[in-house]
């Protein structure tokens, strides 16, 4: 449930460079035609295991990774594969390991929860709430550490601001100064559990507070004001100052998993959910500033759709891991 | 060779490998004090405050801060200085450092991280500061597990720990702290996954782990005047373990005893018990005897401890029963 009710396309005045409106709307259009389709076999019964979507949180994801370099990361949780397409996972692999294929990123060892890609600077997600939140943490140790002047980004849910590991984490992070962005989406919801029930407070960044680094809460479904606030923190942490807790509040559209009745919700609350949808928000503001034309929006939708059936079709191509598989690598092999 | 203390072996170790790999960093509570076990001693004064980190009390962070290290070209070792603090620090150890080799296959060169503790009590340290848990991540494909027994090992399987692409949790013993032991003077490694044979004897064998074995050749001695003639040979690597000197001795002695401080129940010596009546039960004359701690806490009273932790005469009477005299 957002805490902040959208904006007025008048609000949203931009100073970012066509080529990064170009970049985010395509990549929008990604998430979103990658998360349709998949949620879409997922009901048709053609996937294994669970599904969590993304539906709706979009904005976030391409907000923020807008401002990161090929070899900066990105760690995520458990609704993790919008983070990692605009991070820039190619979507073929992702699908495949979604599917459990054996040209999986993972090798369908992890699926839909538990994937990484550290060609594209993604760290991971972890299937335990909160659990990746020190191990981003540690890459953005390792990064100043080393010099590397690489930034981490570590997406999270606002529930799991309850667990005992952001506490730790961002205490760490602020105390060693670590170049790392802790983004906080919060959809209103810990499964089927409201913030309210869970917490005392309103704005989850006021936590950030407690640690002595810099909170905001913002609209997470404006892409543009996203962009904004995601490069204030980014290039705070570039500067050597230290980790931001940026509170992004979005909607969920689709509930914890793909399937879930909601019973647990108002209705109008999933209405205003549709009323918040990032996309539309940002293509009148793209057309009444007149970056792009309908047709230029409709050229790159269509671009868009072809790489997504792509992935799809590789995906589906790719046979089934070999069932030996199961019993390599647990370890790595060699010392140093 | 020069004989010094266990722990010296232990800050030896972190020493030369710290010199060796600008990489390799320690992360702990009070690391550059030393810590109270004088594992880190003198550390900090050679490589400085950026590589020997002190900690805020942050365990579960901690190791999960050095597991993100080591995926980003740091191997580091955290020092949580007291085993039974790993129960807050599980859901790093068990969840993302022993899988993420296995779960994101190919992304990165290994887990290279070393998680130091001392386990065991024989110090007074009570219910919460004396345990050995080292069945549970011996239990969790994806974690090896050392256990030295003497300085040689300690300083060897350390160096060979630091150097592993995986994650190893290297495992001293609080009793062993100040005994001493000899140690070759120049560069030397342990390799992990390696048993060893502490003492040769035809009667039967001993399998013993960190402070047990000292106490299995007190009892060897003992024996040695029946007339009783003790092998021990002690594993060092709990995980992966070298069965196959184990299953030589046995097949030589036909008695087996399996004597380690942790408890009993479920823990490494009902493993190797089975192991061998799976690969040597032929061989056996007598039924493996298992030693370990009865399922019950730690006190801290020194006759309520003594009366908890197994020692020599435990292995004594079991040699003596299983060679029927
Ligand atoms: C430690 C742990 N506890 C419980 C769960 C089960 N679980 C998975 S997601 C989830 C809710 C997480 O909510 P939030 O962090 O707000 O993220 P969201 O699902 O809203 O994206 C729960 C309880 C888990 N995976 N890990």
């Amino acid at each position: 449930m957002a805490k902040t009710e959208p904006q007025s396309s008048e609000d949203l005045q931009s100073d970012v460079a066509t080529e990064t409106l170009d970049w985010m709307f395509r990549m929008l259009v990604l998430l979103r035609r990658m998360e349709e389709r998949t949620v879409e076999m997922f009901l048709s019964g053609k996937l294994p295991g669970w599904l969590h979507s993304y539906l709706g949180q979009e904005a976030i994801a391409v907000g923020v990774c807008a401002h990161l370099n090929e070899d900066d990361f990105v760690a995520s949780t458990h609704r993790c594969r919008g983070h990692f397409l605009a991070k820039g996972m190619a979507p073929g692999p992702l699908m495949a390991e979604v599917m459990g294929k054996r040209d999986g990123i993972c090798g369908g060892r992890g699926g839909e929860m538990h994937m990484a890609d550290w060609s594209k600077g993604v760290i991971g997600s972890s299937g335990v709430v909160a659990g990746g939140l020190s191990l981003a943490t540690g890459v953005a140790f390792a990064s100043r550490y080393r010099k590397t002047g690489q930034v981490v980004v570590a997406f999270l849910g606002e529930s799991a601001t309850n667990q005992g590991a952001f506490h730790e984490s961002l205490n760490l992070a602020a105390v060693w100064d670590l170049p790392i962005l802790y983004v906080c989406e919060n959809n209103g919801y810990g499964v089927s559990v409201p913030q309210r029930k869970a917490m005392k407070i309103g704005d989850v960044s006021v936590r950030a507070a407690s640690y002595g680094m810099p909170g905001e809460t913002i609209d997470g479904d404006d892409v543009i004001a996203v962009h904004r606030a995601a490069g204030r923190a980014v290039a705070r942490a570039r500067r050597g100052e230290g980790p931001t807790l940026l509170e992004c509040c979005t909607h969920r559209w689709l509930g914890h998993f793909v399937g879930d009745p909601q019973a647990y919700r108002p209705k109008d609350e999933l209405e205003a959910c549709k009323r918040s949808d990032p996309i539309p928000r940002f293509e009148d503001y793209l057309l009444m500033e007149k970056v792009f034309t309908p047709a230029e929006l409709e050229k790159v939708k269509a671009e868009v759709e072809r790489q997504v059936t792509a992935a799809f079709e590789f995906a589906t191509a790719s046979p089934a891991p070999d069932p030996a598989d199961a019993l390599r690598g647990v370890f790595t092999e060699g010392t140093e | 060779m020069k004989s010094i203390r266990y722990h010296k072996a232990i800050t030896e170790a972190l020493a030369e490998e710290l010199e060796r790999d600008s990489r390799v960093l320690i992360l702990g509570e009070d690391v550059g004090m030393g810590t109270a076990f004088a594992s880190t001693r003198g550390l900090v004064e050679r490589f400085g405050t950026d590589r020997i980190i002190d900690t805020p009390i942050s365990e579960s962070g901690i190791v999960g801060l050095a597991v993100g290290a080591a995926l980003n070209g740091l191997r580091p070792i955290v020092e949580l200085t007291i085993m039974d603090f790993v129960t807050v620090c599980m859901d790093p150890l068990v969840n993302h450092m022993a899988k993420l080799q296995y779960m994101f296959p190919g992304q990165h060169q290994g887990v290279p991280l070393v998680i130091m503790a001392s386990c065991g009590g024989r110090v007074g340290a009570g219910p919460q500061h004396s345990q050995s848990l080292e069945a549970w991540f011996a239990h969790t494909p994806g974690i090896k597990v050392v256990m030295p027994s003497t300085s040689y090992d300690a300083k060897g399987l350390l160096k060979a720990a630091v150097r592993d692409n995986n994650p190893v949790m290297y495992l001293y013993h609080k009793g062993l702290l100040r005994a001493p032991g000899e140690v070759p003077e120049g560069e030397y490694t342990v390799p992990l996954g390696v048993a060893e044979t502490k003492r040769a004897g035809k009667d039967v064998t001993v399998v013993a782990t960190a402070e047990m074995v000292s106490q299995a050749l007190t009892a060897a001695q003992d024996l040695e005047k029946a007339g009783i003639d003790v092998e021990v040979v002690d594993p060092r690597t709990i995980y992966p373990l070298d069965i196959e000197p184990i299953i030589a001795s046995v097949k030589k002695t036909s008695r087996l005893v399996v004597a380690h401080e942790a408890v009993r129940f479920c823990g490494l010596g009902a493993e190797i018990a089975a192991t061998v009546t799976e690969m040597a039960f032929d061989y056996l004359d007598a039924p493996v005897k298992r030693i370990g701690a009865p399922s019950v806490p730690i006190p801290f009273a020194p006759s309520l401890e003594n009366a908890v932790l197994p020692g020599a005469r435990d292995i004594v009477q079991a040699c003596r029963e299983v060679c029927g005299c």
